[in-house]
């Protein structure tokens, strides 16, 4: 129960910390931001591990797991990379005379 | 709250878990969470941005091993689902063309939904016979939380995930048009869906008996799948930015429903941040649009406004490349302002050598970018950051009107209603009040355009028809590549 608690607690405290950390962001990075929070979003894959690892008999349990393992997974990794592609195309004046 | 207590009342929560590997799996969730914090904090400047981003795919990285690290867990089907997504993850990513982008972050984002879902129905598998042992089994928390988080889990999963999909058909053009589909009681329909939804969901956490559980949840995964199309839809152009905000909120929400369900702090923390993120960033492309959350998603704007403002009409002045040439030959600085029309003709590469021979020929060159420009937030900057434009040239909206007077030519490629000084002036306009750039206030300003056929929204645009606008009118990548020439010959 006290569990529970804290959960909430956490769940209300990083949702202020979320609105007050985006809103600093510049407009020009808010594709790269958008790719990049919805790599983080990936996150969802710990709870596809965890379902997907425990209680392996249990063949539908495992089905749904691995599935959900593999569509987190394009998620995080393709969102990273795309996000980085992106990033990596920012230069300063300067960078953009050395290359 | 201090992070010992949190740690220290997991590890109790665990006790089949031998403590010390079940206490650094928890340290290491606690390292991940900090570096989704700091990596989304580095994300507010350019120079730190990318590190930014790298830090947090360690801090995924880390949370991943350390769930692996659990006792007990079964290698060999995980692993082939990690390897498979991985690929497929990195060859689209690296595959994609940057012009496709908007569409390839809602295509990701559906597969998180996605993941979710499958992660809420899999645990239902996975609990229900310990909910329909009934009440003796105490688990850290009561049976009717965490069915609850599963129902949340699978009704937020669905709806990130059919709405997802339908914005990627929508923004890549397959299947589904571009513009808003509207239909006949449509909001009363998805009214009833939700509250439907809702009561299912609580007599589901209520109600912990097999079968209607099971059926619950059916209609459940088919509800949740058919108000994500019936929401994203009628949603069309210019406001899909808002959507795909929105539908990233989801999917962090999704997340954080999934950690409820599994009791992960980890996954809360950083779904709570992408789910106050999506909200944050759909509120500031609302007001960019001077237009309400509640506007957007029942007005289907576009669909129905025909409406024609009051025609300030006038005579258009067209003028060559040629005689754009001499003007901006002249000018001392000179402002590109970007639009979705600039995607479309691919002229972004064109526009930044064309800024390139102003800069030589002594004009100071600016490309000013107003917020919702383009299909998703930020557009315009990341296609001209491709094309190299350095950022410092890049400008914000609010940062150029002030100096708009000063500017001696405003060239406007594919945009429309950034620049619609109805907005400004025309109370009776369906844009009125909605934030511009003033490109109509230098001293000359070229339009770039196919024909005088009106934008997306279907609004007149009075500054084609100014003292000082010349219209250009042609394909706008093929009229740059004609200045450019011009330059380079003379």
């Amino acid at each position: 129960m006290m569990e529970m608690m804290l959960l909430l607690f956490t769940f209300v405290l990083a949702i202020f910390l979320g609105l007050e950390l985006i809103s600093k962001v510049p407009s020009m990075l808010h594709t790269p931001l958008t790719s990049g929070s919805n790599a983080i979003s990936g996150i969802t894959i710990v709870a596809a591990l965890v379902a997907a690892g425990t209680d392996i008999d249990h063949r539908l349990n495992t089905v749904l797991g691995v599935l959900a393992v593999t569509f987190a997974t394009i998620n995080v990794v393709g969102g990273y990379l795309v996000t980085n592609r992106m990033l990596a195309m920012f230069k300063s004046k300067e960078k953009n005379a050395q290359s | 709250m201090s992070i010992e207590v949190l740690t220290a009342t997991l590890a109790s929560a665990g006790e089949q878990e031998p403590g010390g590997r079940l206490m650094l799996i928890e340290v290491c969730y606690i390292v991940a969470s900090i570096f989704f914090i700091i990596g989304l904090k580095w994300m507010s400047s350019v120079e730190r941005a990318q590190r930014g981003n790298v830090l947090s795919g360690i801090g995924m990285l880390i949370a991943v091993v350390a769930t692996l690290m659990n006792s007990g867990m079964s290698y060999q089907w995980i692993l082939i689902g990690l390897a498979l997504g991985s690929i497929i993850g990195a060859w689209s990513a690296l595959k994609v063309p940057m012009t496709s982008m908007p569409e390839f972050v809602g295509l990701y984002n559906g597969f998180g939904g996605l993941a979710s879902l499958l992660v809420g129905v899999a645990e239902y598998v996975l609990n229900q016979p310990k909910w329909a042992a009934g009440a003796i089994v105490e688990g850290p928390a009561p049976i009717w939380f965490t069915s609850s988080a599963v129902y949340l889990t699978v009704l937020i999963g669905g709806v990130t995930f059919s709405g997802s999909m339908v914005a990627y058909c929508k923004l890549a053009e397959k299947l589904i048009s571009g513009r808003p589909l509207l239909f006949k009681g449509q909001h009363l329909v998805n009214a009833l869906i939700l509250v439907v939804l809702i009561l299912l969901g609580i007599t589901f956490a209520v109600t912990p008996t097999a079968e209607y559980m099971l059926l619950v949840l059916a209609v459940t995964v088919a509800l949740s799948l058919l108000l994500g199309v019936l929401i994203t839809i009628p949603i069309g152009g210019a406001d899909m930015p808002v959507v795909i905000c929105l539908l990233n909120s989801y999917s962090g929400l999704a997340g954080a429903a999934a950690g409820f369900v599994i009791l992960n702090p980890v996954l809360i923390i950083a779904g709570s941040l992408v789910g106050a993120s999506g909200i944050i960033l759909s509120v500031i492309m609302c007001k960019a649009m001077n237009r309400s959350f509640a506007n957007v998603f029942f007005g289907g704007f576009g669909a129905t406004s025909g409406a024609q403002a009051s025609g300030a009409k006038g005579e258009a002045k067209a003028i060559s490349p040629e005689d754009a040439y001499l003007v901006l030959e002249a000018a001392n600085s000179v402002v590109f302002i970007p639009g979705y029309g600039m995607a479309v003709a691919q002229a972004q590469h064109v526009v930044r050598e064309l800024g390139e021979v102003l800069e030589k020929n002594g004009a100071d060159v600016r490309y000013a970018i107003h917020p919702v420009a383009g299909r998703m937030p930020g557009h315009m900057n990341v296609l001209l950051a491709e094309a190299n434009v350095p950022y410092e040239a890049l400008v914000e909206m609010d940062d150029i009107n002030p100096l708009m007077e000063t500017v001696d030519v405003a060239i406007i490629i594919g945009a429309n209603d950034v620049v619609n000084p109805a907005a400004r002036e025309d109370k009776s306009s369906p844009i009125y009040g909605m934030p511009i750039i003033n490109a109509d206030k230098a001293r000359t300003v070229f339009v770039l355009k196919r024909s005088m056929a009106s934008g997306f929204a279907g609004i007149e645009n009075p500054l084609f028809y100014r003292e000082n606008t010349r219209m250009i009118f042609g394909d706008a990548k093929a009229t740059v590549q004609a200045i450019v020439s011009e330059f380079k010959a003379g």
